[in-house]
């Protein structure tokens, strides 16, 4: 029970600074989970989130059931799910009951042009991380590049819009097909 | 049918096949808005500015108001219970299949290109960010002028930000109250 409240707890925390969408909650997850309590690792962020990308659902729901489930089975996933949504719930309950121009605010907007240029800064942080486990080889580094630009450049240059989970699927069977999993295993 | 029951049974429709997150529930929020009548598209447009503003994901946000507005605080549990379910249900069975295949080659060579993959996903979502957060579109389409497309105190604010992350190891929170600070101050 402790450990279940623990983990309904740190979601709780994540959920409610988590500005800025499902890949903004990889360096608080870094943070939190990684860093000070040693639940999981970089890498297997890493591959939650390529998970995450493909299948249906928010990401960060998916990546909090994922974390939640490899710390405590089922009980956990819901306590870390529950727990992340808590923040939001609440936010937005107050804003639809109290605050119906919370958006239009100067102030509100201000600090949130601040806050986006952190937000910069921490994704780049957390990329620099991933980084080196990830992208082994040329190969890698290669596929790393196509993806990105079908993902960021493609839609706005060509108006060619691959969906993303075709792009994480097509990546995944690329791997399957041209990956070493011997080299794999020694990194 | 009794609209608690509905609410969850719409929104665990758009939680199950927006896949990709974010503004991939935008299409089934309309649509559910045209069947339903319970948001209208303009309270869409708000709710967009409004998660850009607060933490947590545009499809979360969306079903908790569309909940409160149609059912009240019982009504923005049960659309976001609603919404929560398939990530729940799907990703812990794909868990437990990785927990018993994890050692599998085909999955570990999966992995192998799902990892850059993973990785220019979320520099694609970066350059999101930046596009809204440190260049300026706009200006740069008036003028033309190269120098224009860059917005220096933001940029300024980046690498300082950067470079004291380094030095710094201080929670991430801190360093986004600091920075909202600076916005207000500055007035980004």
């Amino acid at each position: 029970m402790k450990e279940l409240t623990e983990l309904y707890a740190a979601f709780f925390r994540i959920g409610c600074v988590n500005f800025g969408g499902g890949y903004a909650m990889l360096p608080l997850l870094e943070r939190d989970l990684v860093t000070r309590r040693g639940w999981t690792t970089m890498d297997d962020l890493a591959d939650y989130f390529a998970i995450g990308q493909c299948t249906p659902g928010i990401i960060a729901l998916n990546v909090s059931t994922f974390i939640g489930y490899k710390k405590k089975g089922v009980a956990g996933a819901i306590a870390s799910t529950t727990g992340f949504l808590t923040g939001p719930i609440i936010i937005i309950l107050l804003i639809a009951a109290f605050l119906s121009n919370f958006a239009d605010l100067a102030i509100v907007q201000h600090a949130f042009a601040g806050i986006r240029v952190c937000v910069c800064v921490l994704i780049l942080n957390a990329i620099l991380k991933l980084w080196k486990k990830s992208i082994v080889d040329k190969t890698t580094f290669i596929l790393y590049l196509v993806i990105l630009f079908m993902a960021a450049v493609a839609p706005s240059i060509l108006s060619v819009n691959v969906p993303k989970a075709i792009l994480v699927i097509a990546s995944g069977v690329f791997g399957i097909l041209f990956g070493r999993s011997g080299k794999e295993a020694a990194a | 049918m009794s609209i608690l029951l509905r609410l969850i049974i719409e929104f665990f429709k758009t939680g199950l096949f927006s896949v990709g997150g974010g503004l991939a529930t935008l299409p089934f929020l309309y649509e559910m808005s045209d069947n339903t009548g319970w948001y209208t598209h303009a309270d869409i447009a708000d709710m967009i500015a409004i998660s850009e503003s607060t933490p947590g994901a545009i499809g979360i946000n969306m079903s908790t108001y569309a909940g409160y507005t149609t059912a009240g605080v019982p009504g923005g549990f049960a659309a976001t219970l609603g919404l929560a379910l398939p990530s729940l249900i799907i990703i812990l069975i794909i868990a437990r299949f990785l927990d018993r295949f994890s050692d599998n080659k085909y999955v570990k060579n999966a992995f192998y290109g799902l990892r850059p993959a993973s990785i220019a996903m979320i520099t694609a979502a970066l350059f999101n960010v930046v596009r809204v957060a440190l260049v300026d579109l706009n200006a740069y389409a008036q003028t033309n002028s190269i120098v224009s497309l860059f917005r220096p105190v933001p940029i300024l604010m980046a690498v300082i930000l950067y470079f004291v992350m380094k030095k710094i190891k201080w929670h991430p929170v801190i360093f986004l109250a600091i920075s909202a600070v600076i916005g207000i101050v500055l007035k980004l």
